[in-house]
């Protein structure tokens, strides 16, 4: 288990003082100056060297996404930053928000030092209002202590403003994002070009996680080599984990990555309701993966690479454990339902495959299907995935993509099931 | 997506406070010169607040003359974005059910049905004295807390059918419960306490400027810093991952058996440091082991534990042991194994066998603490679960 010193959010769950004076005891804002005054390079540089991948999903080197950033621009950069966490599975960024606003703050500003920019936007989903109003009380902290804001300590004006959603789940993908920040309906961009050349308002943006950003001040205070010797080679650092579920004591907690799901469930969480036999598949890195059997599970590490490999993926290092009393089928229609509510509606594969593949699993969640239509229903994920701007394509083919990979005999005997029901009461 | 439409009976005109237009300004300010179009999602929000909690069509209009915007702009934001609620809702609570698949899975069906007997059958219809209404939004982003309701600006989480009764109650008598997890603890915390951040230095101050001192300047240049080896990810799986033989290692291939070998040691080696009574295993003693382990011909040869053909008397209840099911329990008797003693006097080498016999089994033994459970059973332990107890520690 990763020692309490190496964990980097260390009032997760709000027990101690969330004000300034509190961050500033728990060790934020500490050498936030000097590291400024060691100049945009090295910054970029110890974030590259830690290994950081970006905590939103796809695990982009984060260090890498910075050097993107223009060096010398006429217009504007820009650092906005992802609070829109709507991924089905995912509570994290919302603990950051209103435990250690200050770890955010200071990561921001650091961040933004680092690509040159003098403005940030923290774009929230709509939902957190508790969490938004939260982070504005650390904010405005921040500027009366001359920590942010024009002329500030640390020598770089800064300006950081809390902008919010109205629950568009798409508004989380970066380039729909930006098309919500100023002002329309959120539908993702063509890439490219890539938000570092025309993002915010046509200037270079880049966009970041809240958990990616508020690890920063800690790396530089702590070395990229402390980051980079925590968990595996390519899959460095600690990470905010979050278990929803079948499990006796759900949680979030920050662990080393790599960890043992085992081990994870086990420690953390009292291990599986009715024990680990119990357990029927596990959705790993939150709704948009395919989920894996309990026995993948039983020997699964949680990271990008070792997940990636077992055609799952780390994501949002979202577990949802689902145990033998869940209908799986049921389980994969409710997160069809949620693809489907949230498609966009700009690209045809999506806005009409999404309603598509829910409907066809709520009749075989009945079991009022033709087993061909398994087959039919796998075609049609594969002709979603891959066909559209963003993502969420993706997203919403891979759960269907892994209910029909694993438990294909499930939906079969519930044809079948269905099937002989019928037949009896035409026969009666 | 969600086809939305603006209500059929609407208010006459709509105007915000001066409160509000001053609140306004303020967020209009935060965006650079010409983009005040990125303001509409919060003043939107703030006019659907300021009229009971829906937004009026006369209002979308207001705002978008206030940003200088088409009105038709303003309609596909208050369609596009499903917190915008086209049509009144309920005067005291507007109920809003999480449906999503982490809620699901811990009983959100049966809030909906609470909501559907308590307020209104269909979503977003009003309760027969207008003061309630619901509807069951996706997820809301509170899954470990599940399953959770949103009314208004506050989240109740950790909910049953009773406690969501008793919050509805509690608005209906304008005396709302106090908000988040109502079974009393605290955020995401686990249940009972939480199992990391319990060092108190991390609190009293003392972390702060302790990071200086791989800055000082007594440092001579070029030192390589000194850090603490990870204590989590075991150093079997380390070596795994750096020889490129682990599901983890960057671009490598499927596990190998030699990789599984190596973590089969590493259970082995825990199973011995916890029979040495902590002593730590030597390393010619290790490779002894691991020479042994790897001569028996596919986990059969001589070292096999005892085996009994039929019971003696009544078998026990494997099942008893935490971490063993009635699948597990029949693959142990059909093994020969039938009796908690049995396990109870395992050596390494009958773990190493039993573990080589089971797939995926790699550890388990060790982290459940079988023999210890079992040692404890065949004295006549008994624990309180059929599922058993969880060994502490």
């Amino acid at each position: 288990m990763l020692s309490d010193s190496d964990r980097i959010f260390r009032n997760l769950y709000g027990f101690h003082d969330v004000s300034l004076k509190g961050a500033l005891k728990r060790g934020a804002w500490d050498g936030t100056k000097f590291f400024i005054d060691k100049g945009h390079d090295y910054i970029i540089d110890e974030v590259k060297k830690s290994g950081l991948r970006g905590r939103g999903g796809a695990g982009f080197p984060t260090g890498l996404k910075w050097s993107f950033m223009p060096k010398a621009d006429a217009r504007p950069s820009y650092l906005v930053i992802n609070a829109d966490e709507s991924e089905p599975g995912s509570c994290k960024d919302r603990e950051i928000m209103r435990h250690d606003p200050h770890l955010l703050i200071e990561g921001a500003l650091l961040a933004a030092f680092a690509m040159r920019a003098h403005t940030s936007y923290i774009y929230v989903r709509g939902e957190y209002i508790r969490e938004r109003e939260a982070l504005q009380r650390a904010i405005n902290e921040a500027y009366d202590a001359g920590l942010i804001g024009r002329k500030n300590v640390h020598g770089w004006d800064f300006d950081l403003y809390v902008h919010h959603g109205a629950g568009a789940y798409i508004c989380g993908e970066e380039t729909a994002m930006l098309e919500s920040l100023e002002g329309k309906k959120g539908q993702p961009r063509l890439k490219p070009p890539f938000p570092a050349n025309v993002g915010l308002y046509g200037a270079p943006t880049t966009i970041n996680n809240v958990e990616s950003i508020a690890v920063v001040g800690d790396i530089l205070r702590r070395g990229s080599a402390w980051f980079a010797e925590l968990g595996l080679p390519n899959n460095t650092g600690t990470k905010l984990f979050q278990i929803s579920g079948h499990v006796e004591r759900p949680c979030v907690v920050e662990e080393e990555m790599g960890i043992p799901l085992r081990e994870l469930i086990d420690e953390h969480c009292g291990g599986v309701t009715g024990g680990w036999d119990n357990l029927l598949a596990v959705i790993p890195g939150g709704s948009s993966v395919r989920c894996i059997t309990a026995e993948q599970a039983m020997s699964a590490t949680m990271d990008f690479d070792a997940l990636a490999k077992l055609g799952s993926g780390l994501g949002t290092a979202a577990v949802i454990v689902m145990d033998k009393s869940t209908d799986i089928i049921a389980a994969i229609r409710r997160i069809s339902y949620f693809y489907k509510h949230e498609s966009c509606g700009q690209c045809t594969p999506c806005r009409e495959g999404t309603g598509w593949m829910w409907r066809v699993l709520e009749r075989m969640e009945r079991g009022q299907a033709e087993k061909r239509e398994i087959d039919l229903l796998f075609d049609v994920t594969k002709q979603i995935e891959g066909h559209t701007i963003c993502a969420l394509g993706d997203a919403a083919a891979w759960p269907v993509q892994g209910l029909i990979k694993h438990f294909r005999p499930v939906i079969e005997a519930r044809i079948d099931q269905y099937q002989a029901q019928h037949r009896k009461e035409a026969a009666e | 997506m969600a086809v939305r439409r603006l209500h059929p009976d609407q208010p006459e005109q709509f105007a915000f406070t001066v409160e509000n237009t001053a609140w306004a300004k303020g967020v209009i300010a935060k965006y650079p010169e010409g983009k005040q179009a990125s303001a509409i999602i919060p003043l939107l929000w703030r006019a659907q607040e300021q009229s009971g909690g829906w937004l009026p069509e006369p209002a979308i209009r207001s705002v978008c003359d206030m940003l200088g915007m088409a009105y038709i702009r303003g309609l596909e934001i208050a369609t596009f974005y499903t917190m915008f609620q086209l049509s009144p809702v309920g005067s005291k609570a507007h109920v809003q059910v999480c449906g999503t698949t982490p809620c699901m899975l811990n009983g959100a069906r049966a809030l909906v049905d609470v909501c559907k007997r308590r307020i209104a059958e269909e979503q977003h219809q009003l309760s027969p004295d207008g003061t309630l209404s619901w509807e069951e939004v996706e997820c809301i982003g509170n899954c470990a807390n599940a399953p959770v309701v949103q009314i208004y600006k506050d989240t109740y989480e950790d909910l049953t059918p009773a406690t969501l009764e008793a919050i509805i109650d509690g608005y209906e008598a304008g005396k709302p419960l106090k908000p988040g997890s109502q079974i009393g603890r605290r955020a995401s915390c686990p249940a009972g306490g939480p199992t990391t951040l319990t060092d108190a230095s991390l609190y009293d101050g003392s972390v702060m400027g302790a990071w200086r001192q791989r800055f000082a300047e007594s440092a001579p240049a070029g030192v390589v810093e000194v850090v603490q080896p990870s204590a989590l990810a075991s150093p079997a799986h380390k070596a795994a991952v750096a020889e490129g033989t682990s599901p983890s290692s960057p671009g490598g291939t499927a596990p190998n058996p030699a990789a599984l070998a190596a973590l089969a040691n590493a259970g082995l080696v825990k199973e011995l440091n916890a029979r040495g009574g902590g002593a730590p295993l030597s390393s010619d003693a290790l490779e002894k082991m691991k020479s042994e382990y790897a001569k028996r011909p596919s986990g059969g040869g001589a070292s096999t534990p005892e085996l009994l053909k039929e019971p003696r008397g009544k078998g026990d209840d494997l099942g008893l042991i935490w971490g063993v099911g009635d699948v597990l329990a029949r693959r142990l008797n059909d093994m020969g194994i039938w009796h908690f003693e049995q396990i109870a006097k395992w050596t390494p080498a009958d773990v190493a066998w039993f573990e080589a016999q089971m797939d995926g089994f790699k550890g388990r033994i060790a982290r459940d603490k079988w023999i210890e459970q079992c040692q404890k059973l065949a004295a006549g332990w008994r624990p309180d679960s059929a599922v058993g107890e969880r060994p502490k520690g």
